[in-house]
């Protein structure tokens, strides 16, 4: 599902971030509140005094006296109660959250330590740390009612600084029971006194989710395109378990991790016995992936051997395994049960073929981009 | 501005130099087999060593990036993770933090049992004479409570404790109301024989949630020939009073031990078969300690250590069959020995421990007040030989106890890090020093390995147990990992019946 859309702004210049409104509502609560308009209202004039700014598809026959944007490309995507941003210099118009979704994102930074030649989500050189946080603080507060998940991700959250911290703490005020999940390289983690601090913000239910490639450094380094991670990240990984905060293990599967896969099973159950949890993720087409696609690419088919004993060989030991990212015709029977349907709704689709088949409802599909790149063994169950 | 992506070379080169973390090896059936300090191990061809050595091992390899990744060595390329090392042995130290956790209440040593391998009972002695006083049971329970561990065991031993059922009745509540002051959380075992058990005590014990251990031999014949008492019918009784504990406490409260005496060595079988028949899901093959009587008896119980270690390999065999067959039973030493070999943990089992558990993981507390650092301590002094009575309730406290000349001699010889023999074995990491058992049968604490019936024993098991790793037979590996899931959620054995 779409994300951004663009249309013609007028009467600001900073970005907006508000809670989308089709329906007119009192002027007591338009504070927060951003316009939808149809062509057809947009056309007629209507009240907007005390809206933070609206928005259309059409064009407005007389300017608002409030910030808005008009001659959108679409409007189809946006629902009641979503909340967006509204970019007065570009136009641009991005959903943040919807409520109706099941997976929740708080995009943090689009910086990063690393360099993952499989990043979906490549990193920029440039500092949008301030402009975000501004961001995320304003969202936080107009969710509701709240969800049960969010995941904070990036780029690499903990390069925000203090700000990370200033988003938590709002999250634990204004969201106390909103279980946190931040997707982090770890690395940062690796200063015990970083641990310790984040520690004391003493959200009651937050996890780290921390990528890790090999049990042998240099793998790991080549993978994220960063001498010495490997060093941080286990070491922050044993800071965070040290000062109590939870950690996941994630391990994204292509033919650079493969290889080495249950070694490296066999080194998260004797060095990071604390993990509470370990997902092994299929590879995701976008960001770098398909540059780096040579390098990468391994069918899902052809793994199912080491995934198999990596699954068995944690599970006996009492661990906890999900796969996320797999279809369940390309997965071994046996591994059915540790499928996770993981993919955001806004990310998620199936193939042509997937229509009629008899586990459509039971398997987490594709993302959006697998269209272009995905196993050769995707057939509907019959 | 996009960013660039480099080679492989650049994160990982080949090292100029690398470095030996510390390790001991051992060859193995064709291989070598090297484990380091946190207990992990991993089987090498023959000469891999020596290649470690003399630095031509290829550290482009596989088997390189193996033996880094498990830190038996370490190199310029990256940092040697020496605080995971570091974390790593701790965790396998961690029956050493805490202090110590069981604690044994000899309350009476009459016994109507006059079995050829006890140590210790009395069967003539006048009521009252062989009984824990009350005011020895009020200062043994402070001591216990003195001990720093936040989770303690109180194991009501004899002698057959039901014999002194009041000391019990005593003891009990004011050891739960101490406990419960302080906050820790306290189990309480008792150890019998189960022949005068009535449905009273049974009901004391379940309305004070006390759990209970009893002996078991085998069947029938054997445990009666084991265990003489007036009217031959120890094992009738035995049986009846574990149906009855078990309908009254529930079958998870109710567990059984074996002894292996000489006339055991061949019904392994059929000793298990007993056990899988009154649907207990662990056994404990056990050699008889030679202490007490049991060295005077030696003519009538007395077998060679191999002679147990052919009944051990024959009885794991036998088990792993009835596990194969879906009957879950679980071998208790073999059991220990793979959460060591296996898993990240330590265990908490006295005996296979360095240093050694006796005083640290366990303390004895005599009818009479006096203090030693085990059972087997105590059955020593049985036949007069003090050596390990670190002192009496009467007169010490905790600190005193553990600075006693006794306690600071037998502390001297309890790191198997630090033993002739034991220093530079592969095993080390898995084993423990015994310093009782050695002064018992060598005179010497020290003790001397080539005659050491304790290293006998565990180099032989713990081979054992790595030969059917190698093998790696994924059934027999699925039902060790199913053992190790169940330890990690229960209590560990109890030291003694």
């Amino acid at each position: 599902m779409r994300l951004t859309t663009s249309g013609v702004s007028s009467n600001f210049s900073g970005e907006i971030v508000g809670i989308v409104t089709t329906d007119q509502v009192d002027a007591e609560f338009r504070g927060q509140r951003i316009r939808l308009l149809s062509t057809d209202e947009s056309s007629r004039e209507p009240d907007l005094t005390g809206y933070r700014a609206a928005i259309s598809v059409g064009e407005f026959l007389q300017h608002p006296n409030v910030p808005f944007i008009q001659r959108l490309r679409e409007t189809e995507h946006l629902r009641d109660g979503d909340i967006i941003a509204i970019n007065g210099k570009t136009g641009f118009v991005r959903s943040l959250y919807r409520p109706y979704e099941h997976h929740h994102h708080m995009f943090v930074t689009e910086r990063c330590s690393s360099n993952c030649l499989m990043c979906s989500q490549p990193p920029k050189d440039k500092d949008d740390t301030e402009a975000l946080t501004k961001r995320n603080l304003e969202l936080i507060d107009m969710i509701a009612p709240h969800p049960r998940y969010m995941t904070i991700t990036g780029g690499e959250p903990t390069l925000l600084g203090d700000n990370l911290f200033a988003l938590i703490l709002q999250l634990k005020e204004a969201l106390p029971d909103t279980e946190l999940h931040i997707l982090t390289n770890g690395r940062t983690f690796a200063w015990g006194e970083y641990a310790r601090q984040f520690s004391t913000l003493h959200h009651p239910n937050i996890s780290l989710g921390i990528p890790l490639y090999s049990d042998f450094a240099g793998d790991h380094d080549f993978v994220v395109q960063a001498r010495g991670a490997f060093d941080q990240t286990v070491a922050g990984m044993h800071q965070a378990a040290r000062n109590d905060i939870r950690v996941e293990v994630r391990v994204v599967l292509h033919k650079l991790t493969v290889p080495r896969l249950t070694k490296l099973a066999e080194y998260i159950y004797r060095n990071l016995t604390f993990v509470e949890h370990i997902a092994l993720m299929g590879l995701e087409y976008v960001g770098y992936t398909p540059r780096n696609i040579e390098m990468l690419w391994i069918d899902p088919f052809e793994y199912q051997d080491q995934l198999e004993t990596t699954v068995e060989y944690l599970t006996e030991r009492g661990m906890t395994v999900s796969l996320y990212n797999h279809q369940l015709c390309v997965l071994r029977p046996s591994l059915w049960k540790y499928s996770k349907k993981s993919i955001s709704d806004w990310k998620n689709l199936y193939l042509p073929e997937c229509a009629n088949c008899r586990e459509f409802e039971n398997c987490g599909g594709l993302f959006q981009w697998a269209v272009r790149k995905h196993s050769d063994h995707i057939r509907p169950f019959s | 501005m996009a960013r660039s992506f480099y080679a492989l070379q650049e994160f990982a080169p080949a090292p100029k130099h690398f470095s030996l973390l510390p390790f001991r090896f051992t060859r193995f059936s064709e291989k070598e087999l090297l484990v380091n300090e946190a207990g992990e191990f991993i089987f090498v061809a023959e000469g891999t060593i020596r290649k470690l050595l003399d630095g031509s091992i290829d550290v482009t390899s596989g088997l390189y990036r193996d033996l880094k990744s498990k830190q038996f060595l370490y190199d310029d390329t990256s940092s040697p993770l020496l605080d995971l090392l570091a974390t790593k042995i701790r965790s396998k130290f961690n029956h050493i933090y805490g202090g110590t956790k069981l604690h044994i209440f000899v309350v009476t040593l009459r016994c109507e049992h006059s079995c050829h391998y006890c140590q210790v009972s009395r069967q003539t002695a006048a009521r009252g004479e062989f009984d824990m006083s009350t005011t020895t049971a009020d200062r043994a329970i402070e001591l216990m409570m003195a001990s720093p561990s936040t989770h303690l065991t109180l194991e009501l031993q004899g002698g057959e404790p039901l014999l002194a059922f009041e000391v019990i009745r005593y003891i009990v509540p004011r050891a739960k109301k101490a406990a419960r002051i302080r906050r820790k959380h306290l189990d309480i075992v008792v150890t019998t024989n189960l022949a005068c058990i009535t449905d009273e005590m049974l009901v004391f014990f379940r309305d004070e949630e006390v759990k209970v251990s009893t002996s078991l031999d085998g069947p029938a014949a054997l445990h009666n020939m084991n265990r003489p008492r007036p009217g031959n019918d120890s094992y009738e009784r035995a049986i009846e009073g574990i149906e009855r504990s078990r309908s009254i406490l529930g079958s998870k409260n109710v567990a059984a031990l074996m002894t292996t005496t000489l006339a055991s060595l061949d019904y392994v079988k059929e000793i298990i078969d007993e056990y899988v028949n009154r649907d207990f899901h662990s056994i404990f093959l056990r050699p008889i300690s030679p202490y007490g009587f049991a060295v005077k008896t030696k003519h009538r119980t007395g077998y060679e250590m191999q002679q147990f270690l052919e009944f051990y390999k024959e009885g794991l065999a036998h088990i792993l069959e009835i596990n194969k067959r879906g009957f879950r039973l679980t071998e208790v030493y073999s059991q220990i020995l793979l959460s060591k070999i296996l898993t990240p943990f330590g265990t908490g089992y006295v005996d296979l421990q360095s240093p050694a558990g006796e005083a640290w993981n366990v303390l004895v507390y005599n009818y009479n007040g006096d203090v030693f650092a085990s059972d087997e301590s105590r059955m020593l002094a049985e036949m007069n030989d003090l050596t390990f009575r670190l002192g009496n309730v009467h007169r010490d406290t905790r600190r005193s106890l553990f600075t006693s000349p006794a306690a600071l001699k037998m502390f001297g010889a309890s790191c198997n890090q630090a033993l002739a023999g034991c220093s530079d074995c592969a095993f080390q990491p898995y084993c423990g020093a015994d310093p009782i058992y050695h002064h018992a049968t060598q005179g010497d604490m020290y003790g001397n390995r080539p005659s050491s019936g304790f290293c006998a024993r565990n180099m032989e098991v713990i081979k054992h147990l790595f030969s059917l790793i190698e093998q790696g037979d994924p059934i027999i590996m699925r039902i060790f990992w199913s053992w190790l899931r169940i330890q990690n959620s229960r209590n560990e054995p109890s030291e003694c019946d």
